[in-house]
């Protein structure tokens, strides 16, 4: 059995050259979506708790630390772990929201 | 390569899935009880749904040569109805003997409320009881965290637990060691955009190792990808890994980690033999 060190087999070249394109794409996609939330006819989500936590998160991204994924992860957690009194919704909305109800 | 795909709601599948699934390599799937999409409305669709989850899934899957098991619970997503809980944990108990039940799954919570935590305890209870396996859903996004932490303090405080008979699934970047490093399993489940990609997986897989981690599609009835485990293999291969790595988290774990429950019998114990369509 091959014994890991924490460390991705493949060269940071090797990385660049088979996933460049693809992460180009996604942060071309990220950027068009910022430049659409600017555009949009009704300013009506500068608030809005998944948008304040995705700032946030893009934040963690440019930094040198490691466990990026696990930083924004946590920047999208619910970090109370109290159990809600009542179910307030049956989705979850992909960020936090400190307003919601049922706490 | 053969594999297992150990969350798989293939109720909510079509006969093509099965088709494609055993053409890539799955020689058996574990489908633990879903969430139909809505609140039932009675106990009595649980008995009609338990019902095709030990006699007629088996047979569609079979027909691929896919060997079908099963997990039965009230899933976590109508665990906030406890007067329903108590009425599905009255019927389960009617169909546990049946050759392709593993166990108790998927249980845990959704919103993670009172609630949804008194269900997840009677299910534990009634698992521990009669020393059933357990399969954990973990919440999703927001509520992953919280969610996780939740269940496994609630299983570290059951005393007659056996760790290692709990594969605590869903798991993430920021969950993964909390259920590792307390002795239970851990489930990648590669899902698009609300669980992880297979890119990620593998990243947890050189990040975490090997040992006491599963993979599954969790195709159900939302965009998802029953061919999902071999897109994970793809990407294993792709970065170099050896084909014993890739076998063990796809073949090997899952036969360890099911074949704790001895009505979980592999026809194929070899894992390059060929298929034999019945």
């Amino acid at each position: 059995m091959d014994r890991y060190d924490k460390s991705c087999p493949l060269s940071q070249k090797q990385l660049i050259d088979d996933q460049f394109m693809i992460q180009r794409n996604h942060l071309l996609e990220i950027a068009a979506y910022l430049d659409r939330m600017q555009r949009s006819a009704e300013k009506n989500g500068e608030d809005d708790f998944r948008m304040q936590a995705f700032h946030e998160s893009l934040k963690a991204l440019l930094t040198d630390e490691p466990d990026k994924v696990k930083k924004i992860q946590m920047i999208l957690s619910d970090p109370d772990i109290e159990p809600l009194v009542a179910r307030d919704v049956q989705g979850a909305f992909g960020a936090n929201n400190p307003e919601k109800q049922g706490a | 390569m053969q594999y297992i795909d150990l969350h798989a709601h293939m109720a909510s599948r079509n006969t093509d899935d099965y088709k494609m699934m055993a053409l890539t390599g799955c020689v058996a799937v574990s489908e633990p009880a879903f969430w139909a999409g809505y609140d039932s409305c009675t106990p009595d669709y649980f008995r009609d749904y338990f019902h095709r989850l030990t006699e007629f899934e088996p047979r569609r899957a079979a027909e691929y040569g896919i060997q079908h098991y099963t997990w039965l619970c009230l899933n976590p997503k109508e665990g906030e109805n406890r007067k329903m809980a108590k009425a599905v944990l009255d019927i389960i108990p009617e169909f546990m003997d049946h050759k392709n039940v593993l166990g108790i799954g998927e249980i845990g919570v959704n919103r993670v409320t009172q609630n949804e935590l008194a269900t997840f305890i009677d299910h534990v209870s009634l698992a521990v009881q009669t020393d059933q396996l357990i399969h954990i859903h973990t919440p999703h996004l927001e509520d992953k965290f919280k969610g996780t932490k939740v269940i496994t303090d609630t299983l570290l405080a059951e005393q007659k637990l056996k760790r290692g008979k709990v594969m605590v699934d869903h798991a993430e970047e920021h969950t993964i060691e909390m259920i590792l490093d307390n002795g239970f399993w851990a489930g990648l489940t590669l899902y698009p955009t609300t669980k992880v990609s297979h890119n990620r997986a593998v990243d947890l897989i050189e990040r975490f190792g090997t040992e006491r981690i599963c993979v599954g599609s969790a195709c159900d009835w939302g965009p998802s990808k029953p061919i999902a485990i071999p897109e994970f293999i793809q990407e294993m291969r792709r970065r170099g890994h050896s084909e014993n790595t890739i076998r063990k988290i796809v073949y090997d774990n899952p036969v360890e980690f099911l074949g704790q429950c001895p009505k979980f019998k592999l026809r194929h114990t070899e894992p390059d033999a060929v298929l034999r369509f019945e």
